[in-house]
């Protein structure tokens, strides 16, 4: 267990577990948290999983944890680790199952007046044209072939397939295509399920939101990506359905015995990893490139689904009812980048897991419009509270391998949101402060009710605070669609 | 379907524990074959899975074993892929366990209603533990 006394506080914003608090541990952890957060944070074994996640072999710097963590099995969320590339390990448990999970975020110029009078029927539209729900299939049936495109190609498939814009893919983090992605370390069951759930949202806390853009922090950064207060905006939050799913569950599996053969001892079997210049951690990594790049082209394809629904509802209603991509970023991932460590700049693999991508300006990668701002990092909220567009800093770069926080993060277990809230319930209470739900459970949607959500607004001032994002833009929920 | 959730003094059972973002179930049972079954009806309600009235469909599959973990962790997997990929869920359990290999034999229907995800099995704390009353263990699922 892991009390506050056992935590050293760095400032207001940063608190450190040493690395004497455990034998096993091979690097310190490092808390991005204010006390308030952390008192919270206490309730659950995020701290004590950031710990076990301190002892994975081949770790440099600090594992880090952001204010939005909650206990997830094996590696906190919200929690960072940077291993040695190569030389170091990889871990399926500490990227997630749902590799490449994120968040896309489009702008538009159509204003909160124009649209009001027809929300509803916007809500309608995007839940009919966007599937949703548990295990459902979209309207596209990929030949393996085709998925096999798909994996190396990334966004460029989509745009090649006119779901996407130059613009959409330029405005993708590493343009929608991780390279070196290898569809024959997929196994056939992970293509199974991955040819029919293209363009689907699926169920969880996954949601497409259409909100209002409300408060603005940072002028130029907003205006050069277009946000204006009193505007529209479209965020789309899922990753890469069962294919992402099948093929960490693969490789998990694969990995409980390669520990055993790279004579590998961890506390948790859920946070088994593989050396990453093994055959395993090699296979691993290609296979989840696939995954990542099948993630962001479920996002693209979304987008175009959406698209087609605002254009149906507002098209003819509205002066423009266009949306920009304004950006699209990972908050599960592992990626080979290169960081400042203690002192040396090193090639890391840095495991994010509920924690976003936050390079600040000037970085290698960045499109040219963001060089001057810093990537930006899209931070929703629950489904009743606000969201926040936030950019990466030069800090971030310094202190946290470039990440910063991904959400609210829950404060409250499942079971007792459906103890205590009723989905039909809240629904009511979200229509009343007229925000239109459509939701394929209730029950689903009770699990997710904004009560079991930390506030987002501590956790964006926290990270703020520390200087590893800066704020740029406020949003609230107009609409909701989850599955 | 037959539950026997929240009954702590039945010989076998399974019920949901607290977890703050994904499902945790206890599982207890008398012997491995009985554990697998109960951990199968306990993932089915977590995830409010009804079977449809209609034709019963029978799925006939080995399992290797390496150890009770994994065992575990690759029998609700395979329920789950079935659930994804056919749209099957099952209610009769036949589950022969030669030391080597289990042998699953198992009955149901297609899904009537589905509320909830489940992502995947974890292997997070697992550990199937001996007891007075036999075996039991906690699961956790990523939704």
């Amino acid at each position: 267990m892991v009390a506050i006394a056992d935590l050293k506080k760095i400032n207001d914003f940063e608190w450190e577990i040493p690395k004497s608090f455990r034998g096993d541990m091979r690097v310190p952890v490092r808390v991005f948290v204010s006390e308030g957060l952390l008192k919270e944070a206490m309730r659950d074994k995020s701290l004590e999983q950031a710990v076990n996640a301190a002892t994975l072999p081949g770790l440099v710097g600090h594992v880090l944890v952001m204010p939005d963590m909650h206990q997830g099995y094996g590696f906190p969320i919200g929690g960072v680790a940077a291993t040695r590339y190569p030389g170091g390990t990889i871990s399926p448990g500490a990227i997630g199952y749902d590799i490449g999970c994120g968040v896309r975020l489009l702008g538009s110029q159509i204003s909160l007046d124009e649209a009001l009078p027809y929300l509803d029927d916007l809500a309608t539209a995007l839940d009919r044209n966007c599937p949703s729900g548990v295990g459902k299939s979209g309207q596209l049936r990929l030949s393996e072939k085709e998925l096999n495109r798909l994996c190396v190609e990334g966004s460029r498939w989509a745009l090649g397939k006119g779901y996407a814009t130059q613009a959409d893919v330029r405005r993708t983090e590493e343009g929608g295509q991780l390279k070196g992605a290898d569809p024959s370390k997929v196994s056939e069951r992970a293509k199974k399920r991955g040819r029919p759930q293209v363009g689907t949202l699926g169920a969880g806390n996954h949601f497409i939101e259409v909100d209002l853009i409300v408060e603005i922090y940072d002028p130029r950064a907003a205006q050069v990506m277009g946000l204006e207060v009193g505007n529209l905006a479209l965020q789309i939050h899922c990753g890469s359905r069962g294919f992402g799913h099948q093929i960490c569950s693969d490789y998990v599996r694969t990995f409980q015995g390669a520990v055993k053969r790279y004579d590998i001892e961890l506390p948790d079997r859920e946070l088994v990893c593989a050396p990453m210049d093994s055959p395993e951690g090699e296979a691993y990594l290609g296979a989840m490139r696939c995954a990542a790049n099948y993630a962001f082209v479920n996002r693209q394809v979304l987008a175009h689904w959406a698209r087609e629904a605002f254009d149906k509802v507002l098209g003819r209603r509205v002066r423009n009812a266009n949306l920009h991509q304004i950006y699209d970023i990972a908050h599960n991932m592992g990626k080979i980048e290169t960081h400042e460590i203690e002192g040396r700049r090193m090639k890391v693999c840095v495991h994010r897991k509920g924690a976003t991508r936050a390079f600040g300006p000037g970085y290698e990668g960045l499109p040219d419009e963001y060089q001057e701002i810093g990537q930006p990092v899209l931070v929703p909220g629950s489904m009743g509270t606000a969201s926040w567009v936030l950019v990466g800093t030069e800090e971030s770069m310094k202190r946290s391998f470039g990440s910063t926080c991904h959400g609210a993060g829950r404060t409250m277990s499942r079971s007792k949101a459906k103890k205590t809230i009723w989905g039909e319930d809240l629904r009511k209470e979200l229509e009343g402060e007229g925000i239109h739900i459509r939701a394929g459970s209730m029950a689903g949607l009770a699990e997710e009710a904004p009560a079991a959500y930390k506030d987002v607004d501590a956790v964006v001032d926290t990270v703020s605070g520390a200087g590893i994002a800066k704020k740029v833009a406020r949003l609230r929920p107009l609409v909701v669609v989850k599955g | 379907m037959v539950y026997t959730g929240y009954m702590d003094r039945q010989t076998a059972g399974c019920r949901e524990i607290e977890h703050t973002a994904d499902w945790e179930l206890h599982v207890w049972a008398p012997d491995l074959a009985t554990l697998l079954e109960q951990a199968a009806r306990g993932m089915y309600e977590l995830s409010h899975t009804h079977l449809a009235d209609g034709p019963r469909v029978e799925r006939i599959f080995d399992l290797p074993f390496t150890d009770r973990e994994s065992l575990l962790v690759d029998f609700l997997s395979e329920l789950l892929f079935y659930a994804e990929d056919e749209n099957l869920a099952f209610d009769e359990y036949r589950l022969d366990f030669d030391g080597s290999s289990l042998k699953v034999q198992i009955s149901g229907s297609l899904i009537d209603y589905q509320a909830k995800e489940i992502k995947a099995v974890t292997y997070h704390r697992m550990a199937v533990r001996e007891t007075e009353r036999g075996l039991d263990v906690n699961i956790v699922f990523d939704v």
